[in-house]
């Protein structure tokens, strides 16, 4: 029988879509800022619904209930020596496990270690029609039914609500470095991604400012024989900067102007632009401090092979999202009427439906 | 199940309609040309096309496509047929759409570690391309000298380097796809994301119902520096299976982690003599990766574990030679056990590792039950087991009472919290299974979902996920303790 919470919620969700009035669902709030405005619709909580239902070490899966703080999940972890190792943004104290997999954001470690979605092994969710639906489960290798559970991660909440996740995690590395270069930007692209190509562990890249660091994370000897390779200077305080980085808290992102994420292929020279740039992922994301024409910047980029978010501003008349190619749109609204019959769900988060 | 011709007035039909459409489309017709595509390798069962397809560029694709879906004609995609759950066996008022012509490396950057390539080219030809620039790519399928990348993707092939380097599906950068409308869609980029839902995660592993794959462009990695291969001994499965959770328990992700019982250990000594411990009833097959010293250490820690948990004996290689003579026994194990009876059935559950051990000795008593021999060679570390059920195809019943033991043994797998396939696919084999994973509400939501790509259900139909009736069907037959009242009805 399923547990009064989720009862509850299949009920109001199945009687708010038989009304067809938006529900917004919300986890801490800390990534409202992030893609469509918010609905103007009643607010539906996952906070309350929290807790850790499994976690194995030795299984390398960890389940947990949808309104975990995220904290409280990294700190089980850290316990246990192991990791998210998507390292999801936290953007703000009270940030639950449930809004990091709706919004789908990684850290610094992506390119290296993998994204969310790589990392879910299995959702429970609650469709717009107020079922209950379990995908996926708590095992490394499942492909049983399609792949439901890793669609959840960056759907902003627009399929269902996410009310369990089972992630895969790994082990900490035994000790991380960090080593800064002073190279220029198309310099720092090329190495970033030479050094990808070798057998070197990497495990984060980020130029700004003339520099770039490169996080290296594993086995003591592997982690040393790579730093005796690379050459480039020891940041003493490489830790700090990259949760500093992964919260959007250094100095290149303080203050209110727009905030664009270019997600390209990770060797593309460097995009010319009027504003300050920062390069992480080996080159696959490059922020765009200021203002900038959404029409021009995408076309740019698309021209690259990648797309454009606006990812924090006032002005998001143009979309926060990238606009989709035709077929991908025709699928992407018939997914969205799969699932959500009504329309109820986060409407306008993500696209204008 | 086949025999039965299709409506020639159909296939006539069907025939002028594509030529019309595509001149230059290569296509098989009669009945002697068809044969070869009868099945894939999930032989115990085949049905005869009403046609068959062979586009060598998306252009011809999209018109097959397109033309099956005005005519409602049904469309089946198959690479290289090494799939072994029925999921390329073709539907018999159905094209199928042989994708294997379709087989050039567009592009391969070492720069980028990207490889882009037609859905035909076959998984080691990636590898083996990768090479010169020191990068490989990771998933392996034991078919993977013959599998093409196309079906990797379609099942979300799997490998024994999984627990480390991850299925298809993490290593997958764009998928390209010709949907039931005969339109092409990306999904994924060659950026590390793309916007709008995870339409690439949801082509991996679906079995050719949402779209045929023209293009895949793929992650490559680079070559570890240094690899070590340990062959360990235990005196009991249960050993093993425990060392396994010691392993990753210590924090270390092999590379490989793989195990073999007695069965497969015997069958692998009559047919290549190993020279394996006497009286060993489990071997496991580790390999660390990383660089020299990191891969030394590693091993010296696995066999550490594995002599503190009862091991007889610890092999170690270094050396390329000398590792590949340790994995002969696993790859060669499927060709050794097909020595043992004349048929096997390979089952592809996977359970939380904890449960190895139970569940190992379930499947023996189970295969006690039925009277039938069970030999297990598995991928331990990611906790999917592959019993190898033995039957002989001429003695009547067996077949079936190999397909009732499979049953068994997944559902047992469901009941300790783990699914019916890790690697494999359901095809049409597991659809029975399929209806006890996931309730009617879950299997609705699956059609509504393959809806989206392909309205009216011409891509691969019958395959992956059992109709709600088929479900509602089986559960009325389940009653009696999982015997199947009339195993003389085709059912899967």
């Amino acid at each position: 029988m399923a547990e009064p919470f989720i009862a509850e919620l299949c009920e109001r969700i199945g009687a708010r879509a038989a009304e067809g009035k938006p529900v917004r669902i919300r986890g801490g709030g800390t990534k409202d800022f992030y893609g469509g405005r918010l609905a103007e619709a009643e607010v539906v909580e996952t906070s309350a619904w929290r807790g850790i239902v499994a976690y194995e070490p030795k299984e390398l899966v960890l389940t947990v209930r949808a309104g975990t703080p995220l904290a409280e999940v990294e700190e089980a972890l850290a316990g246990e020596r192991q990791m998210l190792a998507f390292e999801p943004p936290h953007f703000g104290g009270g940030a639950t496990i449930g809004g990091a997999v709706a919004a789908g954001l990684s850290g610094p470690r992506r390119p290296y270690a993998g994204s969310v979605r790589d990392f879910v092994l299995g959702t429970r969710i609650v469709n717009g029609k107020g079922e209950a639906l379990a995908f996926g489960g708590r095992v490394i290798k499942n492909v049983a039914g399609y792949d439901v559970s890793r669609l959840m991660a960056g759907a902003l909440g627009t399929l269902g609500v996410v009310t369990e996740i089972s992630f895969k995690v790994l082990p900490r590395p035994a000790v991380e470095t960090t080593l800064a270069f002073t190279l220029d930007a198309a310099e720092a692209i090329v190495k970033s991604n030479q050094w990808a190509g070798q057998p070197l562990p990497l495990s984060a890249t980020a130029w700004e400012d003339g520099t770039l660091r490169v996080r290296l994370s594993g086995a003591p000897p592997a982690v040393a024989a790579a730093c005796a390779k690379l050459g480039g200077d020891e940041d003493p305080r490489g830790a700090e900067y990259w949760t500093q980085l992964r919260e959007q808290r250094s100095a290149f992102f303080a203050g209110e102007r727009a905030l664009w994420r270019l997600s390209v292929p990770q060797a593309t020279p460097p995009i010319a632009t009027e504003h300050a740039q920062l390069i992480e992922w080996g080159g696959g994301v490059r922020w765009l401090r200021g203002p900038a024409d959404p029409f021009s910047i995408r076309s740019t980029v698309e021209r690259c092979g990648g797309h454009a978010t606006l990812f924090r501003g006032d002005d998001k008349s143009a979309g926060p999202f990238h606009p989709l190619q035709p077929a991908l749109l025709k699928i992407h609204r018939r997914l969205k009427a799969a699932f959500d019959p009504a329309g109820i769900l986060n409407p306008g988060r993500m696209y204008d439906f | 199940m086949s025999a039965v011709a299709a409506d020639p007035g159909a296939r006539v039909r069907a025939l002028q309609a594509l030529r019309a459409a595509c001149p230059a489309l290569a296509i098989v017709a009669d009945e002697e040309g068809l044969k070869p595509f009868e099945t894939d390798a999930f032989i115990s069962h085949r049905e005869t096309p009403m046609l068959a397809a062979l586009p060598d560029s998306e252009g011809q694709v999209r018109e097959v496509v397109r033309t099956c879906a005005k005519l409602g004609v049904p469309v089946v995609s198959r690479g290289a047929g090494t799939g072994i759950s029925g999921g390329a066996i073709p539907h018999r008022d159905g094209v199928l759409l042989v994708l294997t012509k379709m087989s050039r490396i567009l592009g391969l950057d070492g720069l980028s570690r990207v490889a882009t390539v037609e859905p035909g080219v076959r998984n080691l030809r990636v590898s083996e391309a990768a090479a010169p620039h020191g990068l490989f790519y990771a998933p392996d399928p034991s078919s993977q000298s013959a599998c093409s990348i196309g079906g990797n993707v379609a099942e979300n092939a799997g490998g024994v380097h999984c627990l480390k380097y991850g299925l298809t599906t993490h290593n997958l950068l764009a998928v390209r796809a010709i949907d039931a409308d005969g339109d092409a869609f990306d999904a994924g980029s060659l950026a590390l994301d793309a916007p709008g839902y995870d339409i690439l995660a949801l082509m991996a592993g679906s079995e050719g119902n949402l779209g045929v794959i023209t293009r895949v462009a793929v992650r490559l990695l680079p070559l570890p520096e240094a690899t070590r291969t340990l062959l360990i001994a235990f005196p009991t499965v249960r050993q093993a299976a425990e060392a396994v959770g010691e392993i990753i328990g210590a924090g270390i992700i092999p590379a490989a982690l793989e195990m073999m019982d007695r069965v497969v250990i015997e069958a692998c000594e009559r047919f290549m003599a190993m020279g394996f411990p006497v009286g060993a009833e489990a071997l496991l097959l580790a390999e660390v990766d990383g660089c020299a010293e990191e891969a030394d250490a590693a091993a010296a820690e696995v066999r550490a574990i594995a002599e503190r948990g009862g091991a007889s004996e610890v092999r170690i290689a270094s050396q390329a030679a000398e590792r590949e003579r340790l994995w002969k026994a696993r790859k060669g194990a499927f060709t050794a056990l097909a020595h043992v009876l004349p048929d096997y059935y390979t089952i592809d559950g996977t359970i939380p590792r904890r449960c190895l051990a139970d569940m190992l000795e379930r499947v023996y008593a189970l295969a006690g039950e039925y009277g039938l021999m069970v030999g297990n060679v598995f991928h331990a570390g990611d906790g999917n087991i592959h019993p190898c059920i033995f039957y002989d195809a001429n003695v009547p019943g067996e077949l079936e009472r190999a397909e009732e033991l499979g049953g068994q043994i997944l559902e047992a797998c469901i009941a300790v919290g783990g699914t019916i396939t890790g690697e494999h696919g359901v095809g049409i084999e597991k659809l029975r299974q399929m209806c006890v994973q996931f309730s009617p509400a879950e299997i609705a939501a699956f059609h509504a979902l393959k809806g989206a790509f392909d309205p009216h259900g011409i891509l691969n139909p019958g395959k992956a996920v059992p109709t709600l009736a088929r479900c509602t069907e089986f559960r009325g037959m389940r009653v009696e303790g999982g015997r199947i009242p009339r195993p003389d009805i085709p059912r899967f």
